[in-house]
């Protein structure tokens, strides 16, 4: 239905149904708000999106009420300007407004409507909350910028399930925290950062590592170390946003030549680890297909972090269904400090090895220590999100545009079409299943066969079926944590059956993950994605088992997949580190014992 | 100058005064799950306000007692001051000069008495304890958790039928809770900060009258598993009705020849018409329950035991309620012309009215079944009713509506008197009922005067009938046999209703409170039906495909409550037609219309304002 409503003394025609903000943003009078989140937090309160709405006599909020036939709305009166302009003021009031050492300097909401309505003169008796936390997690929350918006409450409690944020304390006192009066370190925090990505200031940000990395700190510019990075998947589709390419602009070959000017010595690709974990994942679960053995659950995919962390607190019981194959991360930092230390001639503790990700999480992978195989040290040293690593090439000055396009350095920077994709929801199950096939039915597929596993609108997850030489193979793909759960739910009480099942922990997998650049009320994952599938489509090899170099590493190194060195290697025990468990578990045990 | 002055309030003055009658109102709309250290640091803060600054202890102290507070409030307070804060109430207590230093003393050190670990809470964890669950302020304390935002915007819509669905999601007595409902919902209604609340009540009242019949949602498919629910009353049969539509098989046990338990055989019809108790009833059998009538608990012929019960079911839910009387223990009780309202009123429910005609008679107790059976006996024609209470008419625990329509109807009540005797003549019947005087006395620890002996003369008060109402109990015997746990005369569970000495056996109503309402024998019934399914290994869900109307935006002057009107008393006092009348639509038109919302305007819209489901 169509009603009329009057803007600012303009008559527009709009559907019915929608919001104030919605139909003024249509319009062309877009409103400022701080808390608003369109589906995930629509609750009023940061009060900067009133409107003037004649026939009432208080301002109204934009953002969770409807327009009527024959609304007149106000966006811009002298009243409504007034109040944001107060609103506005008030959070500053409570607000540590130090921009400049801010991590999202330049990205933030509050920033950017203090801005944009000309906020100068300081009215109020500033009062900047503080408060304690751990400053080597890997997710740090900052009192002193938090304005209250909740959308970090919603965001863990609608689209990951967890509820690991709540309002506590009372009155003017009421801020947000970890629920249930738990510290962080011993909450259920998949650290999936998603709750940093959906925070519109600086109270949510991620552990800054890039101090330890650049420059200042001995790793480059010391000649005795040679410093090696790598990049993962969902990066390259994501790395431009925050350097105003184009992402046409953005190609990984650019990427490889401006990590290679802020003077790694050697810039290698996570999709070469992808590769790897493909070899090892895929045959683990041929052998898991014909053990003869019934398996109750599926085998899950265990590259995402947060899923691990995720299934370790919530559902311990089956922590054995998950694949013992590293993450691609993992594997390539292993083959870093062991392999290619080999081959370079390099002791492994002279290698300072780094990661880019697209992701939060992967900070707490990598000083989990059952991972560190390669024997000196952490196998990977440092772990930066793409956010610091555009900070990084931002501090060298570059002109990112106008850069060559390079190559990442080979071995471990050779890869295929089936390891970018990894980095965005369906992608690990389509790479493991085009190399899948091919070890079990010995011929090589068409690469696009796998495509169709992939989420559909109106279901939590995306399932399909297909015949391995003889074998069926019913699989299943799921990203977003809370959407998981209704998955592992729907396991658990029979009502489903699948052999091979991918999570992502971030909706739309790592290209929408905690370590992405922020872009406030847009979701970028389905555009990060596409740009991954169009990489596999012009990629020249599709299949893992068809890089050059994952063959050479296997003929010169490994043996074969699953050997008893690729095990030592590229595999772990998911048992030997512990994760804090759910408060809420008992819930789901009931559900199992039917 | 004028040697003496008349006082004129300042204009200051009166708004101060209306600022008073603002914050009444304000605590009186306080929502529930409030941190109670915040909330009483405000509330000294104030008194501190009151001091007239005379005395160290009140001026300073209440003052050095707020920072006390709010330091810990912050998190910036340790144990020790915990302890120098209880130290400086007891000597604000022991030294202040008036009641507006030592009582503000006295409420920190029972503050500190009765919450010290939300005192601590703050300091080890910088976090309150208190917790709100459901932040609706009207759904946090309805015992069903019923969606009042929602079916009165529904009523405000004109849904009505809609509006008797919502409602039965989590209360599948919508007619009878409609008429009798104690409606607790109505007590921290918000919008008590701007008038007063809304008549809810009244409102699902008009919904189930305007809806007329209803039919049931179907029951999900069937479970095979079987339940037995004993006792058919409001929280047996809202137990009965929800294991149905989660796809149990569901059997009731009723001891009487018809089912409702005190809604039938307690509340007298001209409170609640066997039409509006029918009406529900129905609803509730069409979903394809099994009823046995004429079976009670027990060993005893015709009856069922819980051993056979726990052998022949998956689960059972005794809600058995408490039907038992209490004696007052004076002379001359045992004997004719001496009744209890219970046995009045369930001989009314069965069919076999006592005649009064012309009797004196003298009702003990000063609760609501006091009233209604004082109510009943002038219908049954008593020439005269008098209540004789212990206490103050303003202690009597029946809700002063019931207290006012009694009176209204011609009961007398004789407040501050205690039985002392029931004087009969030689033919053993009733002549005379002797009380004794009372004056009211100390508060004791329940917050209640205590009444003690009096100077005077005892009182004969002619009679031929005494009925007795000062509670009732539950028949525990045959349940203690059985390994049930019974305490003060009231079965022992959990609060999932879970006997957790005796596995598939749950408990709840009045057989486990104690008498309560109806509502919270509903919510007994709902908690147990939840359980049981987990018991029983599932996890059924119940839900309602209603959507619930968009507020509106316009704004709320203040307005009049609608209260519910009552027949003339002169007339309504000769029949057992109810006494109460709903409201007209234009009364629901604007009553609905009052409602603010509070599931869309406030904190519970950061969880939806609701659940849709459970």
């Amino acid at each position: 239905m169509v009603i009329r409503v009057t803007i600012n003394g303009f008559v527009y025609q709009i559907p019915s149904d929608i919001s104030i903000m919605e139909a003024c943003e249509k319009t062309g009078w877009p409103l400022p708000h701080l808390c608003f989140l369109k589906d995930i937090n629509e609750i009023g309160a940061c009060r900067v999106c009133v409107v003037e709405v004649e026939g009432e006599e208080r301002l109204i909020t934009a953002c969770n009420n409807k327009v009527y036939p024959g609304m007149v709305i106000y966006t811009n009166s002298p009243r409504v300007q007034e109040a944001r302009r107060i609103n506005l003021q008030l959070i500053l009031s409570q607000h540590d407004s130090h921009c400049t050492t801010c991590p999202r300097n330049g990205n933030c909401a509050l920033q950017q409507a203090c801005f944009d309505l000309g906020i100068e003169e300081s009215l109020y008796h500033k009062e900047v909350p503080e408060n304690k936390w751990p400053q080597d997690f890997p997710l740090i929350r900052e009192e002193s910028k938090c304005i209250k918006c909740l959308r970090c409450v919603q965001i863990c409690d609608k689209i990951q399930s967890l509820g690991v944020w709540d309002l506590v304390r009372s009155g003017g006192r009421t801020t947000v925290n970890v629920s249930g009066g738990r510290h962080i370190e011993n909450a259920d925090c998949t650290v999936c950062g998603q709750c940093v990505t959906h925070c519109p200031t600086g109270a949510l940000h991620g552990r800054q590592d890039r101090k330890r990395v650049y420059p200042w700190e001995k790793a480059i510019n010391n000649p005795d170390i040679v410093t090696v990075v790598q990049v993962a998947p969902a990066v390259r589709a994501a790395w431009g946003e925050g350097l105003n390419l184009s992402r046409e602009r953005a190609t990984p070959g650019r990427l490889a030549a401006a990590l290679r000017r802020c003077g790694f010595n050697f810039v290698f690709d996570t999709n070469f680890g992808a590769d790897l974990t493909v070899m090892e994942e895929a045959s683990e679960f041929l052998k898991r297909m014909t053990d003869g053995q019934k398996h109750r659950y599926p085998m899950f995919t265990s590259c995402c972090p947060g899923w691990v962390r995720f299934l370790k607190s919530q559902y311990p019981d089956m922590v054995d269904d998950l694949s013992t194959s590293k993450s691609p991360q993992g594997m390539q930092a292993t083959m870093t400090k062991t392999y290619f230390a080999d081959k370079i001639g390099v002791p492994a503790d002279k290698i300072f090895s780094i990661s880019v990700m697209p992701c939060l999480a992967k900070k707490s992978e990598i000083a989990i220590p059952s991972l560190n195989d390669a024997g000196a040290g952490q196998d990977l040293d440092v772990t930066l999100t793409t956010r610091e690593m555009i900070a990084m090439i931002r501090a060298q000055n570059l002109d990112v545009a106008n850069l060559p396009e390079e190559p990442f350095d080979s071995p471990l920077g050779v890869s295929t079409g089936a390891g970018v994709i990894f980095g965005t929801t369906g992608g690990v199950m389509e790479a493991a299943l085009r190399t899948g096939y091919y070890l079990a039915a010995g011929e090589t597929p068409s690469p696009d066969t796998f495509k169709t596993v992939c989420r559909t609108e109106a279901h939590p997850w995306g399932e399909a079926a297909y015949d391995f030489a003889g074998i069926p193979v019913r699989t299943a793909v799921v990203s977003g944590l809370a959407n998981t759960r209704q998955l592992i739910r729907a396991l658990r009480r029979g009502e489903v059956h699948y052999d091979f099942v991918e999570v992502m922990a971030c909706p739309g997998g790592c290209v929408g993950g905690g370590g992405q650049p922020i872009h406030d009320g847009e979701e970028l994952a389905a555009i990060r994605g596409r740009r991954l599938h169009n990489l596999d489509r012009m990629a020249n090899i599709r299949f893992s088992h068809e890089n050059p170099e994952i063959q050479r590493l296997y003929r010169e190194f490994l043996g074969e997949p699953l050997s008893e060195k690729a095990e030592r290697y590229l595999h772990t025990d998911h048992h030997q580190w512990e994760m804090p468990l759910s408060p809420h578990l008992d819930e789901d045990v009931r559900i199992e014992r039917k | 100058m004028a040697r003496l002055r008349t006082s004129t309030q300042s204009r200051a003055q009166q708004v101060v005064e209306h600022l008073y009658s603002n914050l009444e109102q304000r605590i009186i709309a306080s929502p529930p799950g409030l941190c109670p250290v915040d909330i009483s640091a405000a509330f000294l803060r104030m008194c501190h306000a009151q001091t007239c600054g005379k005395c160290v202890p009140c001026r300073i102290g209440i003052g050095q007692m707020v920072h006390i507070m709010d330091d810990i409030l912050d998190g910036k307070g340790s144990l020790e001051s915990i302890d120098v804060l209880e130290q400086t109430a007891r000597v604000v207590y022991e030294t202040a000069d008036c009641a507006i230093g030592y009582e503000a003393a006295h409420m920190i050190l029972q503050c500190l008495d009765s919450f010290r670990d939300d005192f601590e809470g703050h300091v080890k964890w910088d976090r309150c304890i208190e917790q709100l669950e459901q932040p609706v302020p009207c759904v946090a304390l309805c015992p069903a958790g019923v969606d009042i935002p929602g079916y009165i915007a529904l009523v405000r819509a004109g849904r009505y039928a809609d509006a008797v669905r919502l409602v039965r999601k989590d209360n599948p007595f919508c007619s009878t809770c409609g008429i009798v409902c104690e409606h607790p919902c109505e007590a921290r209604c918000r919008r008590n900060m701007i008038d007063q609340s809304i008549n809810i009540r009244g409102l699902k009242r008009f919904a189930d009258e305007q809806a007329g019949v209803v039919p049931a949602p179907a029951p999900q498919p069937d479970t095979g598993k079987r339940v037995a629910i004993v006792g058919g009353g409001p929280s047996g049969l809202t137990a009965a009705y929800f294991l149905r539509l989660m796809g149990h098989s569901v059997t009731v046990y009723e001891k009487r020849s018809q089912l409702g338990g005190m809604l039938r055989f307690g509340i007298p019809r001209f409170r609640l018409s066997e039409e509006a108790l029918d009406k529900d009833l129905d609803m509730i059998l069409s979903t394809g329950i099994d009823v046995k009538l004429g079976i009670g608990i027990g060993d005893g012929d015709g009856d069922v035991s819980i051993a056979t019960l726990r052998k022949d079911y998956d689960a059972v839910y005794i809600a058995i309620g408490a039907h038992e009387d209490r004696k007052i223990g004076i002379d001359g009780e045992d004997g004719p012309g001496v009744v209890s309202a219970v046995k009045l009123l369930r001989d009314i429910g069965e069919g076999h009215p006592h005649d009064l005609s012309g009797r004196k008679v003298v009702v003990v107790g000063g609760g609501n079944v006091a009233m209604d059976v004082s109510r009943t006996a002038i219908r049954l024609g008593a020439s005269e009713v008098s209540v004789v209470y212990r206490r103050r008419k303003a202690d009597m625990t029946a809700l002063s509506e019931e207290i006012e329509g009694a009176e209204a109807e011609g009961i007398q009540i004789l407040e501050l008197h205690a039985p002392k005797a029931v004087l009969r003549d030689e033919e053993g019947q009733v002549r005379a009922f002797l009380a004794e005087p009372k004056i009211i006395g100390k508060i004791d620890s329940g917050g209640r005067p205590r009444p003690e002996a009096a100077d005077g003369d005892d009182v004969a008060i002619p009679c031929d009938v005494v009925i007795v109402a000062i509670g009732q109990q539950i028949d525990s015997k045959h349940l203690e046999n059985n390994g049930i746990p019974v305490h003060w005369g009231s079965v022992v569970t959990g609060d999932s209703g879970k006997v957790k000495e005796v596995p598939g056996v749950f408990a709840g109503g009045d057989c486990v409170t104690g008498p309560a309402t109806v509502i919270k024998a509903v919510g007994a019934g709902k908690v147990a039906a939840a359980n049981i399914d987990n018991y029983l290994g599932y996890n059924h869900i119940i839900s309602v495909d209603v959507d619930i109307p968009e507020p509106a935006l316009i704004d709320h002057p203040a307005c009049g409550r609608v209260n519910l009107r009552f027949r003339n008393a002169n007339s309504r006092r000769l029949d057992f037609e109810p006494v109460e009348t709903g409201m007209t639509c234009q009364e629901a038109d604007q009553e609905s219309a009052r409602c603010l919302r509070c599931d869309h305007f406030g904190i519970s819209t950061l969880r939806g304002g609701r659940n849709a489901q459970w």
